[in-house]
């Protein structure tokens, strides 16, 4: 990817939607600084109140897994179908 | 697996109806034919703001005038949005920004005619938001991710560009002679230009053929065109305006309008880079670009200044 002086930074975009709500990732801006990338981030995806709160990271300092870590990453979990409620047996009795 | 076994794959993927995500494997025709079709539309969007700034400073009422700069304002996020979604297929958005301003990337024919009169805001939001309606909304169903989301984002913001337009249509059809008459002619020279937004005839796009199989596209042009005019004809009808178009009629047996020919010739030709407008937008678009760079070069300096700097890899 080409590179020059005046490239400016990417960050991601994380908005939170109200009061109580976990942040998402809305998509990313270009800035040259935080306070830049906090402007942005405001004008591109919050011009109709689709946010209460933003948090801008820096696209490098996110840590992602792979699509071919889909399996044996994330299969730990495939064997442990105890770790759910529906697993145990609870005759009668109502929860 | 070879690549041979990876493009059967990625095809019974795309069968399947799976979405596509950055990272997964891809066939290189298919990452090129969404930088291609992606860039291309974020460039309109781009483009897009220039014939509608025009009128602005000119919005006879200040109720018009926030309405058209929010709308403008949209346009530019919208190109942020798709921009976003091409750089994720491996190209940055200053190649992005490079492949056009050299000439190099197209833009939608449309925003090579100029904006002449106040009706003209209203031409555009009906008629050239409503074409690009009908096409994101079936993007946003497209097999890549980034893309498809891109699209929902924008169809939602759409809606306010379209109605906005039909109502200052609205409103002039119900105002003076002169300003029937204005929003007529306007409907006048708007109308063909906007059918040739959705492409060239199914038998002329060379480029379809793989986006309807990789579902990128799901519909081809003609059949989003017949789409978009099957729903417009009537709201003209509504507020009094004349689709310019003698041989446009109503088939009963089809359940759709049909419609005189369109002058492909002039299409090409607006491509070719002879529209009425090309040149000056190719020339607003280098001058915005070249006049903000000391300001993107002096936050940088601040930045650096302020250290602890992100640098993109």
């Amino acid at each position: 990817m080409s590179n020059t002086e005046n490239n400016l930074p990417l960050w991601e975009v994380f908005t939170q939607k109200k009061q109580g709500a976990p942040y998402e990732h809305a998509g990313n801006v270009h800035a040259a600084d935080k306070e830049m990338a906090l402007q942005n981030a405001r004008d591109v995806y919050s011009r109709r109140n689709e946010a209460i709160g933003l948090w801008v990271v820096p696209t490098d300092a996110i840590v992602a897994s792979t699509p071919e870590d889909m399996g044996p990453f994330f299969d730990p979990a495939n064997d442990k179908a105890y770790r759910h409620p529906n697993f145990f047996k609870t005759p009668g009795a109502k929860f | 697996m070879d690549d041979q076994q990876r493009e059967l794959h990625f095809n019974e993927r795309i069968a399947r109806g799976e979405v596509i995500e950055p990272k997964d494997w891809m066939p290189e025709r298919y990452r090129k034919q969404l930088i291609r079709m992606m860039s291309q539309h974020a460039h309109s969007e781009v483009v897009g703001m220039l014939p509608e700034g025009n009128w602005i400073t000119r919005a006879p009422s200040l109720r018009r005038k926030a309405v058209l700069l929010a709308k403008v304002q949209d346009e530019a996020g919208h190109g942020l949005y798709i921009y976003s979604g091409v750089e994720t297929l491996g190209i940055s958005r200053e190649e992005l920004y490079n492949e056009f301003l050299e000439g190099r990337a197209k833009y939608s024919s449309i925003f090579n005619y100029p904006t002449l009169t106040w009706a003209d805001m209203g031409a555009i939001g009906w008629l050239v938001d409503g074409a690009a309606i009908v096409n994101q909304t079936v993007l946003a169903k497209g097999s890549y991710g980034p893309y498809a989301r891109a699209m929902v984002r924008i169809c939602k913001e759409e809606n306010f560009h379209h109605k906005q337009g039909y109502e200052i249509l609205a409103t002039l059809m119900k105002g003076t002679k002169e300003q029937q008459e204005m929003a007529q002619d306007s409907i006048n020279r708007f109308w063909w230009p906007s059918l040739m937004m959705f492409g060239p005839p199914d038998k002329e796009s060379p480029n379809s053929a793989d986006l309807l199989r990789w579902k990128v596209k799901l519909y081809s042009n003609d059949e989003l065109r017949q789409r978009f005019i099957d729903r417009t004809v009537p709201q003209a009808e509504n507020i009094g305006l004349k689709i310019p178009d003698p041989l446009l009629k109503w088939n009963a047996e089809k359940d759709h309008y049909d419609h005189g020919d369109i002058n492909w010739e002039e299409f090409y030709n607006v491509i070719k880079g002879n529209g009425i407008c090309n040149k000056e937008r190719m020339k607003a678009r280098r001058e915005a670009h070249e006049n903000g760079a000391w300001v993107r070069e002096a936050a940088l300096a601040y930045a650096r200044k302020q250290e602890k700097v992100p640098m993109e890899a």
